[in-house]
């Protein structure tokens, strides 16, 4: 038996979002066509955008569909971007929290390479919070030539929650929109678009119980932005490409659940957490718990171990029946050390031992002593290990 | 047992893999990530060290039902092997880095760390056999296929790390029957062309990369008497026994082609002369390294100087350190850094790195 414990990569999808998802894809039309078949489509996107705007503070007009949150937040940072520079051409600076997911860095840095865009870094605290002093000093610095503050709504890591509203009036002081990447956050923590002060937001459904491959962008209404995706003008021209009805029932269905039980979840995983957390130190000597104590994510648990790779834990947990993260990207399927505990000062080495586990609306108290099981031999043998990379059989000298 | 399966993403290792699950043990595939900064594409036969391997590799694991991990040891390989090549070209000797990633990487680095995680064993494609003794013990030895054998670039493993290695196409009567069973078994790596050359210089341009590493180090090309017959850009662009590429001006008085004889990096001299003075009856070598139990005073061996090279009649002695081999046939092409394998008709008895020859 499996104890999946990866609910931040992906959680299984609710089965109210099966049923939608199944449902609307039986059935014929598209959302734009002008017949019967058509309208009815188009009906049921439309009971979705509400159902979505309604559950995060948000208004219909403000939510664009995308394929998930990787495109939201594309969309959002380039599309801001292009937009505000258009307006003033002095406004090419973009100041971003040094802990941001790779989907917000990676079209930030290529703004950077092809779109003369600027780059400033907001540093973390050891907790990975967003230090908004700094922040106001870059925005004070030049508060003509910032053209967007992109700042996630909680680490997907280490699971900290962020200082948004608080960093939205900032910027807003200056007159800069903000994105937040609140992908972790939907469907976890309450979200409220007009509460927080967000002028973009990027969600994905499979976060919390929808499909893969389906998001959307909450867009404050009036805020301007240039699409990506040009094509048949729908979603009022901000990206183009066919209504994914489907999609949209399962994504709102997910994110009804999601939220109705919000508050009882929240207690649930907390105690599930609770116990995990008592029992991986009591396991574990030397273990850390990595973020914010209590202002993070309800199914986030991110340690570090010391003198070991996390590389080497996931495989004796996996081959146990545990299965984690490290927490961080992978490249080519190589765990490089996480940006994120890097950024909150960790070293090299204790970044390396990083393991994040992340609860989820399925989890049971089965997982969690699953894990416990499996840890300390675990840890015991990828310790081992890690002595034995640093003492090569041998060496010769030549 | 446990065993780490080593999948580069071609069809040896592949088959390997799944003769070792066939065979009923407990197998988890791991590819090595080697390169920091893998192209995203193989290009044609070179190399094992793209993400396009790494995609062959998981997808060869797939198909097998096997866990598959990619395990990054770039550090190790970067230093034990692309350096050291680099060095020891810098240094005027001719290193094989598959003889020093199987050293460092493959059964050094890749094994202990799988010894720790609680694997029994490292198998690998290399065409050659383990095989039983009386008394229990592991030997290495030749695999059944001649043309195929790659002990030689095994040889340099010592009795323990012999223990732990599994070489499931040891027997294996051809290449072709091999990737005969891939597509047998379905294994979409079954057409894959096979790697050669060196992994790390995906482009074949072995003097090139060393002159972007080393720089241009201009020195003579001389004859055995002295006289200067042209200038080199460097002497790492040179191995013993090389014909093409001298960049002389003039022939040879008598017409006949000349041959690189020995390398001076210190003087910068590259000394060439005809295909007789290549011949090498005598070698020394440092380093030895024995799978079979150390040879004590003088023994009768068969001695290869080259992955596929032929095995020569040697006599062999363990003087302290210092291998010396005096060779029954002499061999041409003998160069410092390479290494010479020691056999007992099929067995691999050790191995050790040529650090001198002897004119026959």
């Amino acid at each position: 038996m499996t104890a999946y414990l990866d609910h931040a990569s992906t959680t299984p999808l609710r089965p109210e979002a099966a049923a939608a998802l199944v449902a609307q894809m039986s059935s014929v039309g598209n959302p734009s066509s002008l017949h019967t078949s058509g309208r009815t489509a188009r009906q049921a996107v439309e009971e979705s955008r509400e159902a979505v705007a309604g559950a995060l503070g948000a208004r219909p007009a403000e939510v664009v569909w995308t394929s998930g949150g990787t495109e939201a937040d594309n969309l959002a940072v380039k599309g801001l971007y292009w937009a505000r520079r258009a307006e003033d051409p002095r406004r090419r600076r973009i100041l971003l929290s040094a802990s941001e997911h790779h989907a917000v860095l990676d079209p930030v840095e290529w703004l950077v390479r092809h779109e003369d865009a600027e780059v400033r870094w907001v540093p973390v605290d050891a907790t990975g919070r967003t230090d908004l002093d700094a922040l106001r000093a870059e925005l004070a610095a030049a508060p003509d030539e910032v053209a967007l503050v992109s700042l996630m709504w909680a680490n997907n890591e280490v699971g900290t929650v962020q200082p948004v509203a608080a960093a939205a009036e900032l910027a807003h002081a200056a007159g800069v929109p903000l994105h937040t990447d609140a992908v972790q956050a939907v469907g976890h923590l309450p979200v409220d678009l007009a509460a927080s002060g967000a002028d973009a937001l990027s969600l994905s459904a499979h976060k919390f119980g929808g499909p893969v491959g389906a998001g959307a962008l909450l867009l404050r209404r009036g805020t301007p932005l240039v699409p990506l995706q040009h094509g048949g003008g729908q979603e009022l021209g901000a990206r183009s490409g066919t209504l994914a009805a489907p999609a949209a029932r399962a994504t709102a269905a997910a994110l009804t659940a999601s939220v109705a039980g919000l508050a009882e979840e929240t207690e649930r995983l907390l105690t599930l957490r609770g116990v995990l957390l008592d029992g991986l130190r009591e396991r574990v000597p030397g273990l850390v718990l990595r973020g914010d104590p209590t202002d993070r994510l309800p199914g986030n648990l991110h340690v570090t171990v010391p003198d070991c790779a996390g590389d080497s834990l996931l495989y004796l947990l996996d081959a146990a029946g545990v299965e984690c993260s490290t927490g961080s990207a992978c490249q080519a399927g190589v765990p490089q050390a996480s940006h994120v505990l890097l950024a909150m000062g960790l070293s090299d080495a204790d970044a390396g031992g990083a393991l994040r586990f992340s609860l989820g609306w399925s989890s049971t108290r089965a997982d969690v002593d699953a894990a416990l099981a499996a840890i300390g031999p675990a840890v015991e043998r990828a310790q081992r290990a890690a002595a034995s990379s640093r003492s090569p059989r041998r060496r010769k000298a030549s | 047992m446990r065993v780490l399966a080593a999948m580069s993403g071609g069809v040896d290792s592949a088959v390997a893999a799944a003769r070792a699950v066939d065979a009923g043990h407990d197998v988890v595939g791991v590819h090595m990530a080697l390169n920091r900064n893998p192209s995203a594409l193989r290009t044609g036969s070179r190399g094992c060290c793209t993400i396009e391997d790494s995609l062959d590799a998981r997808r060869a694991a797939d198909l097998l039902g096997i866990p598959f991990y990619v395990w990054d040891l770039s550090e190790t390989f970067v230093e034990d092997v692309v350096d050291d090549f680099v060095a020891e070209y810098a240094a005027g000797r001719t290193p094989n880095p598959c003889v020093r990633c199987n050293e460092h990487v493959k059964f050094a680095a890749l094994l202990d760390k799988g010894i720790a995680l609680g694997f029994d064993a490292v198998a690998t494609g290399h065409y050659a056999r383990v095989e039983r003794g009386e008394d229990g013990r592991a030997q290495l030895h030749r695999a059944a296929d001649p043309l195929k054998d790659q002990s030689y670039v095994l040889a340099v493993l010592d009795a323990d790390q012999v223990e732990h290695a599994m070489f499931p196409l040891g027997d294996a009567p051809t290449k072709a029957a091999v990737r005969a069973e891939a597509e047998r078994r379905g294994l979409p790596v079954a057409a894959k062309p096979d790697s050669h050359d060196i992994c790390f210089i995906p482009d074949g341009d072995t003097r090139g990369f060393l002159r972007d590493k080393l720089g241009e180090d201009p020195g003579e090309v001389v004859d055995v008497d002295g006289t200067v017959l042209g200038r080199h850009g460097g002497t790492y662009g040179f191995t013993v026994g090389q014909r093409k590429g001298l960049g002389l001006d003039r022939p040879a008085a008598d017409g006949r082609p000349r041959y690189v004889l020995s390398i001076s990096p210190v003087q910068r001299t590259v000394t060439v002369g005809p295909v007789e003075r290549l011949a090498v009856g005598a070698l020394t070598a440092l380093d030895p390294v024995w799978s079979a139990p150390e040879p004590r005073g003088v023994v009768e061996v068969h001695a290869q100087v080259r992955a596929h090279g032929e095995p020569v009649p040697a006599v062999a002695e363990l003087v302290g350190e210092e291998l010396r081999v005096q060779l029954r046939t002499p061999l041409t092409g003998v160069a410092p850094g390479q290494t010479v394998a020691l056999y007992d008709g099929t067995r691999v008895l050790g191995s050790a790195t040529i650090s001198g020859t002897r004119p026959a």
